[in-house]
This record gives C-alpha cells, structure tokens and sequence, in this order.
C-alpha cells in the first residue's frame, strides 16, 4: 500500500476491503507505520497496541469474508479516546490516578466499533479526564498540532484530533461535554460531531459532567463522520439517559440539498473577542451556504454572557461528585506514603489529580456546599433553562444556526494554561450546545495565514442531525478538498 | 424537687426491600455469599458504569407509602449525598432529598393509652452500601460490596413517640407492615431494618422542643429500649445541672449500656447534595397508584378488625394471630373449613406460639396445610381424642404437616368408646381397689375421680372421658 492511502477517507478504505483490494492487515500495518513516523513529533496516543490490532485485522478479514461484518467501516483502523473504556486495554483519562486501570468491559461505543469489524490501534491523549481545552492538563505527554508542531491540537478530545489529522488513524472516537470534540477538530482541520444528547449511550464513557457529556465521531470528511454516527447511536439500557431514536440514515442528506434551508448566524458570535480570520471564515461560509440556496440571516440568540458561567458552574459540580470514586480504594493510582484512611484519600488525590482537575473539583465542590447551592448551582440550572429556550426560539426561525467552533485558530504550546479564564471563554460558541443538548457539527473552512486550520459550527436543535450533516456536507462540496496537515514542504518530510 | 419531663422521640428507619435484584444493576440481593460474588461494574463504582432503576423498587416502595397513607410525589428524583467512605464505592449515596418519592403520611400503632397515630415526615428510596470487614491480625481492612445497592427505603417520621414502648410498637408495626407488603423481612439483627433515634427532653407541658441528639448502632428492639431510657436519663441529668445538651450524632454501646458522642452538628457533614445526572426523574402516573391501591392486600388493622368483627374473636386474640400475615391467613383458612373459629384461635395464639418460642421461630416460618389443623379440630370436637392426644397431634401437624386422621390411627391415639373393652377395664381396677369401691357407696362422691384416672391409666389416656364415666357409674352403682 503506498502513500496514496493516506488521503482516502475511512469509507473509501472500506469500500476498498469489501472489494478485496486492500486487506485489512494492509490498512493496520499502513497505519502502523504511519503512527511510527508521525508520533515522535505528535504524540497523539497514551497506548498504541499493535499486537491486538495485526491479529483483530486478520479476524475481521474473516468475517468480512463470511459476511459478518457488512458494515461502512469493517476492516478500518481507528483510535479511541483514552475516557472511554476499552476491555482489557488501559484506560486513564490522560490522569495518574487511573494510571493500571484495564476495565474489565468495553463502553458501549466501543461494542459497536468491534460489531462493525473496525479495528482499534490505541488510546489518543486528552485533557486530564476532559477538562481543558489544549489537551496540555494532560498528565502522560504533550500532544502536537500536525499542521505545526508548536502549536496545541485543541481539546479535550487532542489526541484522537490529531490521530485523523496526521493520518495515523482514519477515524476517532472523541467525546464533547463542552466543545471537547468540536473545537479540538476546528484547530486541527478535521470534522466532528457532537450528537444530542442521549444519542450515543455513555456507559462506558468515564463521566466528567454527566448531564452534558457526549461521544462523537471525529474523521476526515462529512461523510465519515456521519456513517460513524448512525453506527454509534441507539438506545442502551444501561443508559438511562440514552434515547431510543428512529435509524439515523444520513445517505441523503449527504447529497447536501440545502434548498430552502434557513441558516441563522447569531450576531453575538460576531462580536469582539473573535479573531478577524475566524470572522472571515464565517463569512465565506455564509456566501456558500447561499450560493447553495439556503437562506443565511444574522440574529440577536441571547443569553449568550451566562452560558461560560453556568457551563463551569454545572459541570464542575458534577466532576466534583464524579470524580470522586478515584480514592485509592479499587484501582488505579494509590499513594504509597499515606499510613490512613483519610491521609490515603488525601494524598492518592492530591498525587493522583492534575491541578486543572483539583481546580474544578474545588469549584464543583463550594457551588454544592450548603449555604452557596441556590445562589450557584441552583441558579446555573435556570440559566440552562434560559439559554435552552433562546436556542428553541432561534429554532422556531432557523432550521440551522451558523457559529465559530473557537473564536482563534490553535494557540501555541504553553500559552493557555497561565490563565485559566482566558482558556474558559473559548468554550463560549461550544459549550451552549451542551447545555442545551443539541447537536453541532465542526467542519473545516480554510488556513489561517500562519498556516492553521479553522474550522466553523452548524448547531442543530434537537435530534436534528439530518439538518446540520445536510449544511456541512453542502458546505463541504462547495469548499473542496481540504489541505492536508502535513502538506507542502513537510510532506516531503514524512 | 425534680421536675417532670417529658421525652420527645422521632425515628429514621431503613429496611432493606427484598426485590430479587439491587436497585441500580441486576446482581442479586441474596444475604451472605463470598464477598463481592453479588456485584459488577456497577455496584462496585467502576469507572464509566452507569445507575439504572429498577422499577421494583418504585413499586415496593410505592407499597410501603400507600399503606402510611403517605402523599406521593409523582414526579420525583434522585439525588447524590457525596461523602467519602469505603463501604461506598463511588463515594457518594444515590439517594433522595429534594422530591423524596413519598410525604405526610402515618402509622397507627397501639399504645397503653389507646391507638396513636405517628405521622410520616417522608419517606424515600436509597442504595445500601458494601461492608468493611476489619482483620486485626493483618491490622488491615477489606471491603465487601455484596450488600452495595441493595434497595432501602428510610422513613423519616415525625417527633411522635414519648417512650420506649411507643417506639417498639411503631417499629413493629412498620415490620408488620413490610411483612404483609411482601416487601421486606424486617430483621433488626441480620441489618434489614435500622432504627436511629432522634430524642430530646423537655418540660412536661411546654410546647417547644429541646436539643435534640440521634442515636445509631442499634441492633434490637431491647437494645433500642435500653438506649431510649438511657438517654432520656442522660439528657434530664444535664438538664438538672443547669447544663445544656448538644445537638450531635451519638453511638450506643448496648454492652457498656451508654452511649458516646460520634459528631456534633459544627463538623456535620455537608453532603452537597444535587440531583443525579444519570438518573432521570421517576414520573409515577395515576393508573400505576391505581393498580397498586387494588393490589394491595388487606393490612393488620383491617384484618385485625374484621377477624373480631366476623369470628367473634378478643381483641386480644385478633392482635396475636395478625401479627403475622402467614399465622392470620393459616388461622383463617382453618376457621373456614372448620367452622371452629374459637377453638383455631386457640390452637395458634396458644399452642402454636409456644412450640414457635421453643423452636426460636417466627410466626413467617410457620408451614402447614390448614386442611390438617381443621382435621384435628374436627375429630377432638367429635371426642374421638383427646386434648391431650389433639395435642401430640398438633406437634406433628406444626413440624411436620402430619395427616392427623393417619397419625392418630398408627399410633392409636384414637379415643375408645368401645363399651365391652371399658367394662372389662372398669371391672378389673373395681376388683382391685375395694376400699375406694366402699369409700364410694359410703357417699364419698371425691373417690369418683380416682377411678376415672385408673382407667385412663389403664387406658394410656384413651379411654372416651364421657362413655367412662357413665360405664363407671353403672358399676359402682
């Protein structure tokens, strides 16, 4: 198999194993050599785990052959974010205090990646259990942006980001509680859903914040990601929040008929506080989505200064409470040096967790205290409540929202970390979406000037992926091929 | 001179319901088993494992509120009580707080002074947690989470009780209750009910409640009489200092008979309690309150009433034979097919309660076919035995659910009325006390009763009492 390869999608590589061209062994070992060539500069795997996926690659070959794997994707290649439990394959969250932990189980989304015959290479590097936006809170390594390697790949979902956009992988499970798959895929040129909630079953998925977490396919085109969701979705009973959802079919919208379509632009995510090119970018692709026929408005959506405020406040809650079954108890990291109880809980979670991680413990833990519940977390839920009725409104209108998935491209390596604020408001165009639990896309629009991907958000009301797959598949046909991370003088390189 | 007092006394109850499974997994709530043989992903706090209810629990506990005559909340949620301890796996509690499933209900119970009503504050649905079993010889612990999510209702009820015996009633009636519902076996020993006692002291006569503190760690109703005087004691002797009584967490000592403080309310714990993202609200609708009203069965009070009411029985009857829903439906099952109410009544508050003490069982355990009972109660009214005869009977009918007919007739226990055997018999013991014989023709009426017991002795006991007698009389005549 040569370099060619490497700019197929997953499905043109599946339709290549169906037909036999390409064995699925092929496809591993490509990806094989490709993850030896580009990790020592990226680093976008905790775990690469060869073995198991040479000798899976001949299993699904198998299977595809008797006509059990009948699905888009047998034989493909892809990467698991590390929050999401694989069996018998170790599973941190990027924290030390998960450090040895090999579930027992594999998360439901991963069931389904094994039932459709794609095979799992490895874990991909994160923010420390999903909280941070650069995946540098990361406690195990640093990971790179492929299109310049001083610069973040954007999080928390960086490593499985990075994975497609270096071509280690042909698609990624990541997951968004607040941006977490959309934003690290606008920095790193690759596309990106974040379904309603409740479409992909969580079980499986190490909780950060509960009522907003969600996976989501990461890949290289439109397409991909879309066949990647129908797979992922359905109701599982060991979800209590999972929603039973008709088949989600997106063959059709991927022609990207958006005639008729209405598109709406909320002025506020044009305000100050967005990059100039970022502005660009969303203006370019207002005039495409036009050019296609669907009808483009800027509108006022609202309640847009109280989503960063409540989207920190509801989700450290939450992590607060989550987080704290890493004790030392049952497994993962415990601290040597502790001779108590109390001293072991102390000591295993200031030694286990990052200091992103105890930060939003602290913050979750004082906005449940008593005496400061109603005034924070109880007031955060009405201001949910509120942003959730802006978005139904703007619905009632619109059939699509149009919005930035970051307001700049990526930032460069340590320059985010020293002020946690700044880092907190570039979730703004993102985390109203979970709040809300709607679905949203991130697709690729163009290269900054410094050579740095930025990608734009189509938003969705509820159960309404059909719509904003349908926008992005439009708005990615009119847009063409998007370069490759790697190209120009550095593909020489590789 | 000392003042008078009053206690004040308001409980928190937990039992465990008896649903086949926990209530947020499908591993099973069997007592005992190799530790953590009864968990999975779940019930151990496994990363990426998720809560799901088991609507069982809805519905026992939905049980347990409508015979309290409780309010029901029909849209209600759980919420987390997050506190680090071992025993709990993620540590922190699914519980409920906010919209607890049931509210403003009561429990009557029967007191010295007539029936009392102890009303219900709320009542919710929770998980257990595991148990830590401490090894002294490894100076280690361990931690078994067979009993983790194991369902639990806690009932919070109102500051109703003012002593010890009103206390045990309501905690009876509450194990009374469960044990009709079916929803629960209500031990104290084995943990599936916990009683922690909140009591306070104040003034007979005033209104106003004082400090109060609660009580835990108690494992038997004597165990929570013990700890209820003890603290009433405690708290009147302070009070009699001219000191105050602090408001804290108190564990009673049932060996040392006293207990010691735990925690006050300054280092309370703050649970930070907040609705569970993983579980959605429980919205309970009409028509399942509906069906569950229809279902329910006839609970103590009813039974108790109409069993007085329909069988003629005492009161005191009535409360024996209800205490138990197995020993009611037994006793009323054999009252039907004998039409012998009375003396059924009889043979369970009298005979049968005896043999259970002896056999140290309750009144739940008790197995036989009604049919067998009535058999017996049938043949002694006949006089074809004996009581003391019926009596051997029973015991065989209470171990073994003998057929009495059979077992009377093998082992020839059957009365004889049979004139040509007794005059034989009554001929020979005439023949053998002549003095008594003229004792009796002198007019000495008291000989009579001699000769009646020689012949029973003769007999081993089953000589007809009524044909002796009158045989007896003609001979000695």
């Amino acid at each position: 198999m040569g370099e060619e390869y490497l700019t197929w999608t997953a499905g043109e590589l599946a339709r290549k194993i169906r037909k036999g061209e390409i064995r699925p062994s092929e496809a591993v070992e490509a990806s094989l050599l490709q993850i030896e060539r580009m990790e020592p500069q990226i680093g976008a795997f905790l775990q690469i785990d060869r073995e198991g996926a040479l000798a899976r690659a001949e299993e699904v070959e198998q299977g595809i052959r008797s006509g059990k794997y009948q699905g888009p994707f047998a034989g493909v290649p892809a990467a698991v974010k590390d929050n999401i439990c694989t069996k018998g394959m170790e599973t941190t969250c990027a924290s030390r205090i998960l450090s040895g932990f090999y579930p027992p189980y594999d998360a439901c989304a991963v069931e389904k990646l094994k039932e459709a015959g794609i095979i799992i290479l490895g874990k991909t590097n994160m923010d420390e259990f999903a909280m941070g936006s650069t995946t540098e809170t990361s406690a195990r390594k640093v990971t790179k942006n492929p299109w310049n390697t001083g610069h973040v790949p954007g999080g928390s979902s960086g490593g499985s980001c990075a994975a497609v956009a270096a071509d280690e992988c042909f698609i990624a499970l990541g997951s968004d509680t607040g941006g977490s798959i959309r934003q690290p895929s606008s920095f790193c040129g690759v596309t990106g859903i974040k379904p309603t909630y409740g479409t992909v079953s969580r079980y499986g998925l190490i909780a950060y914040a509960s009522s907003l977490d969600q996976i989501g396919p990461i890949g290289k085109d439109v397409a991909d990601c879309a066949r990647m969701l129908s797979l992922l979705a359905g109701q599982d009973r060991r979800d209590s929040t999972s929603l039973k959802r008709e088949t989600l079919d997106f063959e059709e919208d991927l022609a990207g008929d958006i005639r008729g379509m209405k598109v709406g632009i909320p002025k506020e995510y044009l305000d100050e506080g967005i990059d100039p090119e970022v502005r660009d970018a969303l203006k370019k692709t207002m005039e495409i989505l036009k050019e296609r026929g669907a009808s483009v408005e800027e509108f006022s959506l609202g309640m847009t200064e109280y989503v960063i405020p409540s989207y920190y406040i509801i989700a450290s809650a939450e992590a607060s409470s989550n987080l704290a079954r890493f004790d030392g108890v049952k497994y993962g990291y415990r601290s040597p040096h502790a001779d108590s109880l109390h001293e072991m809980y102390k000591m295993t979670r200031s030694e286990g967790f990052g200091t992103e991680v105890k930060r939003r413990i602290f913050l979750g833990s004082f906005v449940l205290s008593s005496g400061y519940y109603d005034a924070y977390y109880l007031k955060a839920l009405k201001a949910r409540a509120v942003i959730k009725e802006a978005f139904d409104r703007a619905f009632a209108a619109y059939d699509v929202l149009l919005g930035p998935a970051a307001p700049q491209t990526a930032p460069k390596i340590g320059e985010s970390l020293s002020d946690p604020l700044q880092m907190y408001l570039g979730d703004l165009y993102t985390a109203a979406v979970n709040l809300a639990g709607l679905p949203a896309i991130s697709v690729p629009c163009t290269v900054s000037k410094a050579g740095l991907p930025i990608g734009i958000q189509l938003i969705g009301d509820c159960l309404q992926e059909k719509k904003i797959i349908r926008a992005a598949a439009a708005f990615e046909k009119e847009r063409g091929i998007f370069p490759k991370a790697y190209s120009g003088t550095k593909r020489g390189k590789i | 001179m000392r003042k008078q007092y009053e206690t004040v006394i308001g409980l928190e109850v937990h039992i465990e319901l008896s649903t086949r499974t926990k209530i947020f997994c499908g591993c099973p709530t069997a007592f005992g088993g190799e530790p953590n043989t009864h968990t999975c992903p779940v019930c151990t706090g496994m990363p990426g494992s998720l809560p799901v209810l088991n609507r069982k629990v809805v519905e026992y506990a939905l049980k347990a509120g409508l015979a309290m005559n409780c309010k029901i909340h029909t849209f209600c949620k759980f919420d987390r009580k997050n506190y680090f301890y071992p025993d709990n796996p993620q540590n922190y509690q699914i519980s409920q707080l906010y919209l607890p499933i049931c509210y403003d209900g009561y429990v009557s119970v029967d007191t010295a002074q007539g029936e009392k009503r102890i009303r219900i504050h709320e009542m919710h649905m929770e998980e257990d947690a595991g148990k830590l079993v401490h090894d002294p010889w490894t100076d280690s612990s361990l931690v078994d989470y067979n009993r983790s999510g194991v369902p639990l209702i806690e009932i919070v009820s109102e500051p109703d009780m003012r002593n010890a015996q009103e206390v045990i009633a309501y905690l009876e009636q509450l194990r009374i209750m469960a044990q009709y519902l079916g929803i629960s076996d209500c031990r104290l020993e084995e943990g599936s009910m916990r009683a922690d006692v909140n009591l306070s002291v104040r003034e007979a006569g005033t209104e106003s409640y004082g400090t109060r503190t609660e009580m835990k760690n108690l494992n038997s109703f004597k165990a929570i009489a013990r700890a209820i005087e003890g603290e009433t004691i405690r708290q009147i002797e302070l009070l009699e200092e001219g000191k105050e009584v602090i408001q804290e967490t108190r564990r009673w000592d049932d060996n040392k008979e006293c207990s010691f403080p735990m925690r006050s309310k300054e280092d309370a714990k703050d649970y930070r309690y907040f609705p569970d993202p993983d579980l959605p609200p429980v919205v309970i609708d009409d028509a399942w309150i509906g069906r569950l009203k229809k279902e329910q069965p006839e609970l103590r009070e009813e039974k108790k009433k109409r069993f007085i009411r329909e069988f003629s029985l005492s009161e005191y009857d009535a409360r024996i034979l209800t205490e138990s829903r197995n020993m009611a439906d037994l006793f009323e099952e054999t009252a039907k097919i004998c039409s012998q109410p009375k003396k059924a009544a009889n043979w369970m508050t009298q005979d049968a309660m005896k043999l259970l003490k002896e056999a140290g069982k309750s009144p739940e355990e008790m197995k036989f076919s009604p049919d067998h009972l009535a058999a017996l109660i049938l043949v002694e009214e006949e006089q074809k035995i004996t009581h003391k005869g019926a009596k051997e009977v029973f015991e065989q009918i209470f171990d073994h659910d003998e057929e009495p007919l059979a077992y009377i007739e093998a082992h020839h226990l059957s009365t004889v009325a049979d004139t040509d055997v007794l005059e034989q018999i009554i001929e020979e013991v005439i023949r053998e006390h002549p003095d008594s014989v003229a004792q009796y023709r002198e007019g000495k009426e008291k000989v009579f009763g001699f000769f009646v017991g020689q012949v029973m002795k003769k007999m081993k006991g089953n000589a007809d009492p009524a044909v002796t007698r009158e045989l007896l009389r003609e001979k000695l005549r």
